[in-house]
């Protein structure tokens, strides 16, 4: 995983709440086995609406995505992260996240920063104002710089942690090899196991 | 002061507490499926490591297989090529496999509770959200994502942030013809799709107690629906028994102990949750969804909500796009909207009680002409089930169609789709914009109301069938 510090780049509002996985990536396209190359697939039946701002060229190379409320509801895929990354972005800024994508972005390296509500409609009113501008997001203070203004985000002080320092959770996890495996000693045996046929 | 069932099940899977680190735990059961495996076998293998635990893992090929013609090659050749990368990836790995079509196989969340892999007290995981199924045992059951599910694979164990405890208080009893279906539409309603974010809910009162494990399973698999991790149900003598006689369920010798250790899970009388919220059972009707959320829903006899109505701005302007999704005016009752098309079926309502349920409605009668009816078992075992008790020829003489087992139409990514602009009445779990199809329209509801609707063509109960002959 990458170590993330700081980003700049173009910010892209997202006017919608309730934006669930299904539509940030349509099921058609969960059929590939490879963990790379869905940046097609991001919003892809969404993305022909009129008003639409993904191929708006007023925003190309976006990469930070300034979402309503209740971003990445529904189901656990995590290609929906994938595709987001895929496509350029660096962070999703929401006031809410579904718990399983916020997880899925913390595990992938794509920034999930949560902002009030209000904060959300004062940067969309901004980027309405002055479309295709550019947002710094820095991990260490937790702030977004918006123009004139700064919003301070929260994050998971863990997630913030792994991110800001770039760190893959199994090698973490396969630290603690000798604690799983006293845990495993001590399970009840009627647990179920099932051999390979 | 106590802990909540979901407190007791995390306790005790606790690998290494460290303070300011999520806690690690450890999972009794890994759930893989073909749409979101492959690339968590792939980072393994880039990677160089092992599956730690194939002894506590096994695949299900159940997303995308289709439920006709399932003896010849899969004609999609995506989904040829991830039910093939799965079965590669089980081979290499040591994996036990449900290939489709076996006797076992269907979706993951049937067949887990059905062989009794699924038992109180455990953690269980797959890269499928509706794993909060097999919490109806007691069991703290989550959908993870395909990272997690690396994890998982290379560890058996997850790093987690510990979860807030919500009781949901399902009070006094159902009014007959009300499903457990309706049920959890109604919390949905009442709570909205982000009312459990954070939450573990634990399902509690009469009328849960009275639910049969099926019905529980229903309630549970929607706890995701409302923004839930995971939903759970304490374990009582009625999940002791469904447990009893199946393949998985502690040998004799240790029946006993298990037994008493599942009875020990519930939450103690002093636990305290971070919430609270309480239903009137007596209160719920029917429930049918109007929107392209499960949180928009309305019972049976009411109306296509105005989305004037609603005070909150986001949710006005949310009934209005859902309004023109699904191609509805206000004003209009639920039971005139006309329906071209009625699934039943997937991890929601396809066993066997369901279809058991449907039949019944159905027994003598014959489906609105022109309408087309899926019925997909959730799993072969319970399509042998219904076979033998003779359910599926009373579907097939109502003009339904019978097919294999398998997620089917509740997602579309096999062959059963919804053509764009059609209507479906469905048993699944999520009415989402293009869920069943693009540009399908879904409004879920519960197995007695999917079978009377395909019989009227309009969205029905059984007790309005007596309009038609
Ligand atoms: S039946 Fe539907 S909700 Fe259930 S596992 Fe399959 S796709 Fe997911």
């Amino acid at each position: 995983m990458r170590k993330f510090t700081e980003h700049t780049g173009v910010a892209m509002p997202l006017k919608q709440t309730n934006v669930d996985t299904d539509q940030i990536i349509p099921s058609k396209y969960l059929k590939r086995v490879t963990r790379t190359g869905f940046e097609d697939a991001l919003f892809a039946d969404l993305r022909h609406e009129d008003g639409f701002p993904l191929d708006d060229p007023q925003f190309s190379g976006a990469s930070i995505l300034v979402a309503g409320a209740d971003f990445g509801t529904g189901s656990s895929r995590e290609h929906a992260v994938w595709a987001l990354m895929d496509h350029g972005f660096k962070v999703v800024i929401s006031p809410r996240f579904a718990d399983i994508f916020r997880g899925n972005c913390g595990k992938a390296g794509l920034l999930a920063a949560r902002l009030g509500r209000a904060e959300v409609e004062d940067i969309w009113d901004a980027l309405d104002e002055n479309p295709g501008m550019q947002m710094t997001v820095t991990l260490a203070s937790q702030s977004i710089q918006c123009g004139e203004k700064e919003y301070a985000f929260e994050i998971d002080s863990y997630v913030k942690w792994r991110l800001a320092e770039g760190l893959d959770d199994i090698d973490l996890t396969l630290q603690a090899d000798t604690a799983i495996t006293s845990y495993e000693v001590q399970r009840p045996a009627f647990l179920p196991q099932i051999e390979a046929s | 002061m106590g802990y909540t069932l979901a407190e007791k099940v995390w306790n005790s899977h606790i690998v290494r507490h460290e303070d300011g680190k999520p806690d690690l735990l450890y999972i009794d059961l890994h759930l893989v499926n073909e749409v979101t495996s492959p690339q968590a076998f792939e980072g393994l293998r880039l990677a160089g490591r092992s599956v730690r635990r194939p002894d506590l893992t096994i695949a299900m090929e159940d997303h995308n297989v289709p439920t006709i013609g399932i003896d010849k090659p899969i004609q999609d050749l995506t989904s040829r090529l991830q039910v093939q990368t799965l079965r590669e990836n089980c081979a290499a790995y040591g994996i036990h496999l449900f290939n489709m079509g076996s006797k076992d196989q269907g979706i993951v969340h049937v067949v887990g509770p059905q062989l009794g892999l699924t038992q109180p007290g455990m953690t269980i995981v797959c890269g499928d959200s509706h794993t909060s199924t097999h919490g109806a045992f007691g069991a703290l059951a989550f959908g993870i994502g395909t990272s997690e599910a690396e994890h998982v694979l290379a560890t058996q164990t997850l790093p987690l942030q510990p979860f807030k405890t919500m009781a949901v208080n399902i009070e006094g009893s159902l009014a007959s013809g009300v499903t457990a279906k309706d049920v959890i539409l109604a919390l949905i309603a009442q709570i909205g799709t982000g009312g459990g974010q954070g939450y573990v809910l634990e399902y509690r009162g009469d009328s849960i107690r009275n639910m049969s494990m099926e019905a529980r399973m229903t309630v549970c698999n929607m706890s995701v629906e409302a923004g839930a991790r995971a939903g759970l149900i304490a374990p009582d003598a009625k999940t002791i028994e469904y447990l009893k006689s199946k393949p998985h369920a502690p040998a004799d010798e240790e029946w006993q102990a298990a037994a008493e250790y599942w009875l020990s899970l519930g939450s103690d009388f002093d636990a305290v949750y971070d919430a609270e919220v309480t239903l009137d059972a007596s209160q719920i009707t029917p429930f049918v969804t109007w929107g392209t959320n499960p949180a928009q829903a309305v019972a049976i006899n009411g109306k296509v909500p105005n989305p004037e109505d609603f005070t909150e701005d986001r949710d006005r302007s949310a009934a209005q796009k859902s309004l023109a999704y699904m191609q509805l005016v206000p004003g209009t009752a639920m039971k005139d909207i006309p329906v071209d098309m009625v699934f039943l079926g997937s991890c929601t309502n396809g066993r066997i009680e369901d279809l058991r349920a449907a039949a019944a409605v159905l027994s003598g009668r014959r489906i609105k002409e022109g309408l087309q009816m899926l019925v997909v078992p959730g799993s072969m075992q319970v399509k042998a089930q219904a076979e033998e008790e003779g359910l599926d020829r009373i579907f097939v003489e109502a003009g339904a169609e019978w097919r294999f087992a398998g997620c089917s139409m509740c997602l579309g990514m096999n062959p059963d789709q919804v053509p764009a602009g059609k209507r479906c009445v469905s048993t699944s779990n999520r009415n989402f914009e293009g869920r069943q199809g693009r540009g399908s329209m879904t409004h879920l509801v519960s197995p007695p109301v999917a079978a009377a609707t395909a019989v009227r063509g309009y969205i029905s109960t059984p007790a309005d069938l007596h309009l038609i002959k």
